[in-house]
Formats: C-alpha cells, sequence, structure tokens
C-alpha cells in the first residue's frame, strides 16, 4: 500500500481505513481486471452458436434455469467481481437495445480484452490502446454500413424475416420447431406493427406460458388471452359479440379515501342504510346492463351479492384481472377503462367477437381467450411445453425472435451472419491498420484479430476445426471479394450464408462492436482499484 | 493476482466433464429410485415426512413419490418437474416417464464416455423420437365409432392403469366405477365433478360410485331427515350477523334499551332474509358459508332441510348436479333457478352420516365412496383411482389406443433400430442408444415381476420381428403373450407424453455444459 508522507515522515493517512482496503495499481489492476472480464466470456464461449450447449444455473433458492441466452446467464449468475458486473451489463444493455446478439457482445469483449493484454505486455499504453480500438471500431462499423445489403419484405410477404427469426432460434433449445414459432413471432410482429412508421410496440405483444402439451401446441391468438375464469361457475363459458365494460372499480360498497364514520344509533338508520346498500349494488349492476355490456372485466373484487345479481341479470364478469391485462384487453377491443359506475357509456364498451374459456390437462386450469377484438393489434403467444424450464426458455427464446423482427422493420438493413460479418470486418480493419502511422497501428490490428475469435468460438462450437476453417474462410473472401462466406455450423455443406439464410440486423451487429469496444476502453482506463479487504 | 474471485463466497461452478457428469448421475440415480415402482408388479414406496407427526405415505405413484423428494441436484430437478407435468397433464406415466429420461440420459452417458458429441446425440434422439411417434401411429386403434367397443377400450385401460396399483385385486370393480364416472362426464375433462370420499372402514371391495351426490355434511337437528321431491336453493350467503357492508358504518348507542332495539332490527332482518328465501318454495336449503342457530332454528321451523359450510367445489358441484345456480340475493325468487332431486336423505357409512342426494336433475357429478382398511390404503386407492380418471377423461377425447405390457416400446424400438440402419453418420449411434433405452422399459417391467428380464426381451425381439405381432410381456403368466387377448389396453395419448417429454428433458440435460450454483440466501437469525 502507496503511503503519504508529510514534511516530518510521518505517515498520512489518505483513505479511511487505509490498512483493511486492498489497492492494486497501475498494470497489475489492468491485468487482474482484463483476466476477470476473460473468465466470464470464456464462460459464455460454449454457448455462442447453434450448436452451443447450454448453462444450468442454481439460483440461491434452489431453483433451476437452464438457458442459452447470454443476458439470462449472466443475470443469474450472482457475480461479485466489479469487472464481472461490467461484462454483466454490457450484455444487458445489449438486451435491451436489440435483444439479441447478448452472447456473442461479451465473447467480443472478452476477446477485445485478451488482445489488449498482449499488447500491454508489449508495453503500449493502454490509453493508445484504447485509442486504437475507437479508431477500429469506427472503421469495422463503417464497413458494415457498406456490405450492408437491404432486405425486401412486405406484409404479403414475410418469408424473409421468417428466415431470420430462424436464425436467431436456431441457437436455442427450440430450434425443433424454430420454423413454427419464427412464424409465430413474425405473424405476431407484423400483426402489431406500424409499418408507417416504422415501430413496433412490443409491449403489445404478451408471451403466456402454460405447462403441459407439447411445444408444438405453441399458438399466436389473435386477441388476448388471461388466466383467470369466470367469476360465477354458472356463467356461461362463450360469449359472441361481446360488448365488454373495462372496470378498475369494485363491485363492493364504496370506500371513500378520506375517513369517516357512518353512526348507526337507532333502527330507522340501520333500516335505511341497509336498503341503500342493498340499492347501491343493483345500481352498479343495472348500470353496467344499461350501457349494454354483455361483459364485465374487473381488476378488484366482486361481492358474492354483486357476484350473484351479476350471474342473475345474465351478466358475465372476470374478476382480479391484471392491470396489464387489462390495459391490453383495452387497446385490443377498442374500449376504455373506465374508473367509476357513473362514468359508463356504450362508447367506452370494447368489443370482441368471441371470449370463451377453455380448460386445459386433468387440473383445473382454465384460461380466457378474448378473441376477433375490434382492434386487433394486440396479440398473445401462447406457449406450451413439456416443463416450467422449457416454457421459460421459450419465452425467451421468442422474446429474441420478436425483438430480430422489430429491429428488420425498423431498419431494414441485414449482415451476414455465421460469423460471415465479423471475418469481413476483421479484413477490412486489418487492412486499414497499415494505413495508421504510429502506435495505434497495433491497437487496430489486434481488433482485427480479436474480431476473428467469434467466428472462431463458432467452428469450435460446433466441433470443426477452428483455426483450419477459420482460415479456409478468410482466404476465400479475399480470393473472391464476397463477404458472404461463413462457418457453417450445420454440416450443410456450403458456407455461403446467402444460400444458408444466416442473416443479423445490421444495427445488431454494429452496436456489438460498439458496445463491446466501449466497455473495454472503459476496463483499459482504470489503473487503480480499491476495494475493501475480508471483513 | 488471481481471478477466482468473479463469483459470490458460496457459489460453484462445474464445467465440462464433471458438469456433464453431475446432471448424468442426478437424473439417473432419480429414475433408479422410481425404477422398481414400475410395472403391475412394481413395489411400494414409504415416504416419511419431515414435517411434525411424521405422516407416512405409502405409493406407487411416481409423481408422488418424487414431488415429495427433497432434491439439491438439478438435472433431478429437471426429471422431477417432467413428472409432474405428466401428472397434470395426462394423470398416468409418471414413473414411466422418468424412466424412460433416466434411460436416454444413461445410453448418453455411454456414447459421451466413446467422444461422441453431446448435439450429434441430441440431433439423432430427435430423429429417433419422431420416428417412434410415427411407428405408434401407424399402429394406433380407434373404436370411437362403436360405443360399445369403445366402452370395452376404456375398461381395459382402465384396469392395465390399475393393475400396477394397490386397486389391482379388484380391479375390474375398479375399472367398472372409474368408467361409469366418466361416462357421466360426457366428455369434459373437469374431474372436480368427480367427487371421491374417503371413509374407513370395510375393505376396498365396499367402495361404490353413487348416481346422485353424497355430502359429507351433518343435517341440522329438528329438520327433516328425508325429503322426497326435494327443491334445493344453493346459496352463497352470510346467513351468521349478515353485516352492514358500507365501510366504516358502525353502531354507535347510548342507551341500552337502544341495543336492544338493534338487536332486534338485526334479527329482523335475518328473519326477513330467511322468510326470503323460504319464499323461493324450497324444502332444502344448502348454505357455502356458516348458519347460525338462529336462523336455523328459523329453517326447521319451516320444515326446511338446512346444511351449512359446505366447501366451495361441493357447491359447485351441488349446483352441477341439481341443475340449480348459486345464489347470493333472494328478492326475485321467480327467477332463481332451483335445484331438483328426487331424494334427499340421511345415510351412514360406516359410522359417518352422510347427505345422500338422489335421483338428481343433470347426472354430470357423481360421487365415489371409497372404504378401505386404513388411511394410508385409501389415499393410495385415492391415487390410483385419480391416475384412472384423468387416462380415461384423456382417452374419451382422443380415443386412440393402443397395446400395453412393453408392447409399444417394442414396436417403437423395432422401427427406430430400422431407422438407425438406414441413417449414415453418427447419429445412427445415437439413434440405436435409443432403441435401447426404450427396451429398457419391458426389460424393467419384466425385472420388477421376478421374470428372466434378458430371456423374455430376447423372445418378445423376436415375435416383433414379424409385422404386426401384439406381443407384450404377461406378468401373471410370467411369459411373453398376446396383448390383445389378455386386454391389456394403454392410451395413445399417454405413451406420446411419456416418449415427447422424456426426450426433451434428456435433451435439455444433455446440453448443459456448465453448472453454476448461486450462494444459498443465507436465512436471517431472528434469534
Amino acid at each position: 500500500m502507496a503511503l503519504a508522507f508529510d514534511e516530518f515522515g510521518r505517515p498520512f493517512i489518505i483513505l479511511r481505513e487505509q490498512d483493511q482496503k486492498t489497492r492494486l495499481r497501475g498494470i497489475d489492476a489492468q491485468k487482474a481486471n482484463i483476466a476477470a472480464g476473460k473468465a466470464v466470456a470464456r464462460i459464455l464461449r460454449s454457448s455462442l452458436g447453434p450448436k452451443g450447449m447450454d448453462k444450468m444455473l442454481q439460483g440461491p433458492d434452489g431453483d433451476v434455469t437452464i438457458s442459452n441466452d447470454g443476458a439470462t446467464i449472466l443475470e443469474q449468475m450472482d457475480v461479485d467481481n466489479q469487472i464481472a458486473k461490467l461484462m454483466v451489463e454490457l450484455s444487458r444493455s445489449q438486451d435491451y437495445e436489440i435483444g439479441d446478439g447478448t452472447t456473442g457482445v461479451v465473447v467480443m469483449a472478452g476477446a477485445l480484452l485478451e488482445q489488449a493484454e498482449r499488447q500491454l505486455d508489449r508495453g503500449i499504453h493502454p490509453i493508445r490502446i484504447a485509442e486504437g480500438y475507437e479508431m477500429a471500431s469506427r472503421v469495422a462499423v463503417e464497413h458494415l454500413e457498406r456490405i450492408a445489403q437491404k432486405f425486401e419484405f412486405d406484409v404479403n410477404n414475410y418469408e424473409p424475416l421468417v428466415q431470420t427469426c430462424m436464425t436467431t432460434l436456431s441457437s436455442k433449445i427450440v430450434n425443433r420447431c424454430k420454423r413454427s414459432l419464427a412464424e409465430i413471432a413474425v405473424k405476431a410482429v407484423l400483426a402489431v406493427a406500424d409499418l408507417e412508421r416504422r415501430d413496433v410496440n412490443l409491449d403489445l405483444i404478451k408471451v403466456e406460458g402454460k405447462v403441459g402439451g407439447k411445444l408444438e401446441d405453441t399458438e399466436l391468438i389473435y386477441g388476448i388471452l388471461v388466466d383467470k375464469d369466470m367469476s360465477h361457475p354458472q356463467m356461461p363459458k362463450q360469449i359472441e359479440d361481446a360488448h365488454i365494460a373495462i372496470l378498475t372499480c369494485p363491485f363492493e360498497p364504496p370506500k371513500p379515501k378520506t375517513k369517516h364514520k357512518v353512526d348507526i344509533d337507532t333502527v330507522e338508520k340501520f333500516e335505511t342504510l341497509r336498503k341503500q346498500e342493498q340499492q347501491y349494488f343493483d345500481e352498479m349492476v343495472q348500470k353496467c346492463k344499461d350501457v349494454g355490456a354483455t361483459l364485465v372485466i374487473c381488476q378488484w373484487g366482486f361481492d358474492d351479492e354483486a357476484n350473484h345479481l351479476l350471474m342473475h341479470r345474465n351478466l358475465p364478469a372476470v374478476r382480479w384481472v391484471g392491470g396489464v391485462e387489462l390495459e391490453l384487453i383495452a387497446i385490443a377491443t377498442g374500449g376504455r377503462i373506465v374508473p367509476r359506475f357513473q362514468e359508463l357509456t356504450p362508447e367506452k364498451l370494447g368489443k370482441a367477437g368471441m371470449v370463451r374459456e377453455k380448460s386445459f390437462g386433468t387440473t383445473k386450469e382454465r384460461m380466457l381467450y378474448i378473441e376477433h377484438c375490434a382492434n386487433s393489434k394486440a396479440v398473445t403467444i401462447f406457449i406450451r411445453g413439456g416443463n416450467k424450464m422449457m416454457i421459460e426458455e421459450t419465452k425467451r427464446s421468442i422474446h429474441d425472435a420478436l425483438c430480430v423482427a422489430r429491429n428488420l422493420i425498423r431498419n431494414n438493413s441485414i449482415v451476414y451472419g455465421g460469423g460471415a460479418a465479423e471475418i469481413t470486418c476483421s479484413l477490412a480493419v486489418d487492412a486499414a491498420a497499415d494505413k495508421y502511422p504510429g502506435v495505434e497501428q497495433y491497437a487496430i490490428r489486434a481488433f482485427a484479430e480479436a474480431l476473428d475469435s467469434v467466428p472462431m468460438a463458432l467452428a469450435e462450437n460446433s466441433g470443426l476445426q477452428p483455426i483450419e476453417t477459420l482460415s479456409a474462410v478468410k482466404s476465400q473472401q479475399i480470393k473472391e471479394n464476397i463477404p458472404f462466406y461463413g462457418i457453417d455450423c450445420n454440416d450443410v455443406g456450403t458456407n455461403d450464408m446467402r444460400e444458408q439464410n444466416v442473416f443479423e440486423t445490421l444495427i445488431g451487429k454494429q452496436q456489438q462492436i460498439l458496445l463491446a469496444t466501449q466497455v473495454v476502453k472503459m476496463i483499459l482506463k482504470i489503473d487503480d482499484v480499491i476495494s475493501n479487504s475480508e471483513y | 493476482m488471481p481471478i477466482d474471485k468473479i463469483f459470490k463466497d458460496d457459489a460453484s461452478e462445474e464445467k465440462g466433464e464433471r458438469a456433464r457428469m453431475a446432471s448424468f448421475i442426478g437424473a439417473m440415480a432419480v429414475a433408479d429410485l422410481v425404477k422398481s415402482t414400475l410395472g403391475p408388479k412394481g413395489m411400494d414406496k414409504i415416504l416419511q415426512s419431515t414435517g411434525r407427526g411424521h405422516s407416512v405415505t405409502v405409493t406407487n405413484d411416481g409423481a408422488t413419490i418424487l414431488k415429495s423428494l427433497h432434491i439439491d441436484n438439478p438435472a433431478a430437478k429437471v426429471l422431477v418437474d417432467i413428472s409432474k407435468v405428466q401428472d397434470d397433464e395426462v394423470g398416468d406415466g409418471t414413473t414411466s416417464v422418468v424412466v424412460l429420461a433416466g434411460e436416454l440420459l444413461r445410453e448418453a452417458e455411454k456414447l459421451v464416455t466413446s467422444k461422441i458429441h453431446p448435439m450429434t446425440i441430441i440431433a439423432g434422439y430427435r430423429m429417433a423420437a419422431e420416428c417412434a411417434r410415427e411407428a405408434l401411429l401407424k399402429r394406433v386403434m380407434d373404436n370411437k365409432e362403436n360405443a360399445e367397443k369403445f366402452r370395452s377400450d376404456l375398461m381395459k385401460i382402465a384396469m392395465t392403469t390399475l393393475c400396477s396399483k394397490i386397486l389391482s385385486q379388484d380391479k375390474e370393480h375398479f375399472a367398472e366405477m372409474a368408467v361409469d364416472a366418466i361416462f357421466r362426464l360426457k366428455g369434459s375433462t373437469n374431474l372436480e365433478s368427480i367427487q371421491i370420499i374417503k371413509k374407513p372402514g370395510g375393505s376396498l371391495r365396499d367402495s361404490f360410485l353413487d348416481e346422485g351426490f353424497i355430502l359429507d355434511k351433518k343435517i341440522g337437528i329438528g329438520q327433516p331427515k328425508r325429503i322426497e321431491n326435494a327443491k334445493i336453493l344453493v346459496a352463497n350467503t352470510a346467513m351468521d350477523t349478515d353485516k352492514v357492508k358500507i365501510y366504516g358504518a358502525r353502531v354507535r348507542v347510548d342507551s341500552m334499551t337502544k341495543v336492544a332495539e338493534i338487536e332486534g332490527a338485526e334479527k329482523e332482518k335475518m328473519k326477513d332474509k330467511v322468510n326470503k328465501i323460504l319464499a323461493h318454495g324450497i324444502n332444502c336449503f344448502v348454505n357455502r358459508q356458516l348458519i347460525y342457530n338462529f336462523p336455523e332454528e328459523l329453517f326447521a321451523d319451516a320444515g326446511v332441510l338446512a346444511i351449512e359450510h359446505a366447501d366451495f367445489e361441493g357447491i359447485e358441484r351441488l349446483g352441477l348436479v341439481t341443475g340449480g345456480e348459486i345464489a347470493s340475493t333472494f328478492d326475485n325468487p321467480e327467477s332463481v333457478k332451483l335445484g331438483h332431486c328426487k331424494l334427499i336423505e340421511e345415510i351412514m357409512i360406516g359410522e359417518d352420516k352422510l347427505i345422500h342426494f338422489s335421483g338428481v336433475a343433470m347426472g354430470q357429478a357423481c360421487s365415489i365412496v371409497l372404504r378401505g382398511a386404513s388411511h394410508h390404503v385409501l389415499d393410495e386407492a385415492e391415487r390410483s383411482l385419480h391416475d384412472a380418471l384423468c387416462v380415461l377423461s384423456q382417452t374419451v377425447n382422443d380415443s386412440r389406443v393402443l397395446l400395453g405390457g412393453g408392447w409399444p416400446e417394442m414396436v417403437m424400438a423395432k422401427e427406430v433400430d430400422e431407422l438407425a440402419r438406414k441413417t449414415a453418420g453418427k447419429k445412427s449411434h445415437a439413434i440405436e442408444a435409443f432403441s435401447r433405452a426404450l427396451v429398457a422399459i419391458p426389460t424393467t417391467i419384466a425385472d420388477n415381476a421376478g421374470l428372466d428380464s434378458a430371456e423374455l426381451v430376447a423372445q418378445l425381439r423376436a415375435k416383433h420381428h414379424n409385422e404386426g405381432c401384439n406381443a407384450g410381456i404377461d406378468v401373471i403368466s410370467g411369459a411373453v403373450g398376446d396383448m390383445e387377448e389378455r386386454g391389456i389396453y394403454e392410451a395413445f395419448k399417454v405413451k406420446q407424453a411419456v416418449l415427447l417429454s422424456a426426450t426433451e428433458a434428456a435433451e435439455m440435460i444433455l446440453r448443459v455444459d456448465e453448472i453454476i450454483t448461486c450462494a444459498p440466501r443465507r436465512r436471517e437469525d431472528r434469534m
């Protein structure tokens, strides 16, 4: 621990409880940080690509997650190291921004760190390395822009979109029925997409899972699925042409927010109160009936009496529907959420062609389907699967596929996957390196080398000879000057990614490179780590 | 500086071979645990809970056994999970699914040690599972059109399911009961409308299916014990004090007389309510909530049978059988639908008095009364019967059936074997392994029955070489026999679910190459 001394030679205390803290400085700090970052990347490395393996994570409460999704693995991993946490953040921001490529970004960052370590050993200053990386990443991003291709599709011809989603899904456990899931994802996105504004609000797609059945039973419902049943067992289970009153007020006696007391001191008062109460329920139900509602969906509970009155008046009702679902129902059916009975009007009712209750399996699981809605802008993807873990993993995979489809609608430029984009970037960066005078040249070359590590990991995970395969593809790209050659992970026999239909979105790839570079720069700039040692 | 500190203190990480080994071993251990319960001669397990009382369960049901295990191995948890799902979805085959998954992993382990990549194994397993399903589909029988034959199919399925359970002695009796009950449901899979009442005493043979409905309640004192042509009002309403529900209301009085007055008013209110109920012209009133002494007395006065505190499902079921609606308000007697039944009477089963509704309007619900020597026997009987009911109700919807006794496994194994021979590449090893795993099921059935499994399975395989053979293992005679003659049938849906979920689970475990265990959450010490 470095100590400062004053002019009399007495030690200064700079940090509070200095002797209890460990401190790493200079090159040691960088080395330690790089090692930590690499360790995280190494964990994810084997999950990359269509033949990547899964990780089994046991949470603090003994719950088991099996996943292949980088962001999920890192999030559940419970890391303690600061740099490792940065990597977790990195993958998370890729997840938020793009939704896919969360593993790739971490592997990329790990490779960049590894290369940086070598440059440090050569005695190049970390800041110079960081600057070199920055330049290189710019070159790579520009290069990607150049080679990107426009990707044509429209609502009637969504086949290309399905192909892209299939690429994403092929690395997940669900790849057994990736075709149908990809179609579901694309149809869902197209259903809610605003093609003019090129925007997709993914909140309108609800992903609901239920254990049981098989993966093939997963379906897309043009409407809403609510995990609730009718409040009274004898209400009709199927309603056609439903007019839905969406309420956020309970079918219960009023509860003003201000404190109040109703004092009963005479028999008359008792009687009137009783009468009023009955009338109150009656009025509530009557109001719903008056505006022409044929189904009531309520966020709160019902009193037993109200429940029976509803039943009696032939007004089916659903209670305890969650806020998010309520909003979705409102959007889908074109209704308005009504906070008070007094404000119910016929215009505020939502309309749906069909509402039905469906039961599953041998248990009494029931769900409510709201279909053929007035405004079919909200859809539900209903996942079935052998067990809970499978469903959770499918949910994550579907989410990735949805994000990819959305990104393509936002920006329809694509680059080719299977490592093709990385290889061509690596070539471009390598070529650009020679033009830079100065130390940065080395850093830029290192960047090119790091880019190679992604296809390398892909080849490794697919059981191919990594170095041999990579060099073959590289030379092929240079010889024919075509940036479409990648690693043939699925053993199809060709490494032309156009033929294999393996692509990724341009923004996704760019984002990966930019984010990874940024984090690596940040890590390289740290030269002092002060941490509380064991206490 | 070493970087071994990425994770929190107690977290652990296992990689590659070690991780795979840990999950294989865990999964196989679980499979071996339930293995001995498979088949008609499978043994039972005693489960003792760690909770207070150390209650004991004796069972043969895979799902029940696995549910009560405390497992730490994550891969084993996957297996427990699939068995639970199998239970929820089809109700039977909970042991088979775990055993099959375990066998698949056992075979996979051998392949992994001979340096075949897990992904190749998975690809092979997938192909094999698809092929096996096709093979089953080719051989299914469907007798939906022929009602009589369909019924006999159901009977056979029920008997096959029951023969591995405690009820095997009286399986015909119980199968008859289960099939009758299922036919009453008319295609719905809601097993809640079949009520199972357990009463210790007597023997299993004394169990019976009741046409009507039995409510495990007593009739109030002074009320009629027998009502013919009953009109029943099923209600869910407070019959205690019937509070004013307006929030914040309270009684504030300044003298004793006023208290008395209000009490009087309250009573009056109750009386009103009772009168309103009586105005429906009923002679039986069933309420979900408590009925206080005062209204009970009023009902007794009016000669109405009042039953309090029926549980929620009881009410729903009663509504279903009698065709009445569940009422909570009583202002318009003319429009409330009342339930009807021919006769309500108190019956005695063993020492307990129960209320029996017979001659009900809609026969959708029914009751099964189980009798048996002890609680353990009854619990196990209920589980067995539940399994049978589940399978039957699923079969009613999907009427395809298969033969049992290891027949489907042999059929699948044969097809899968052929596929393996046709497939080029490393995958064929995995496909072959799949067929071996399938054969392990008849092997286990034979082993559990104390038969010479190697001999029997070899015979079976030879017989299955001929097209359209119906041979399976007949555990009773201890030889290979014609399953169709013996009447051993299974539901297609169950077999398919076993096949698919076992493959899925095996695949999931195979794909794992790293296990990361987080530090267990520390319990706060509140000492």
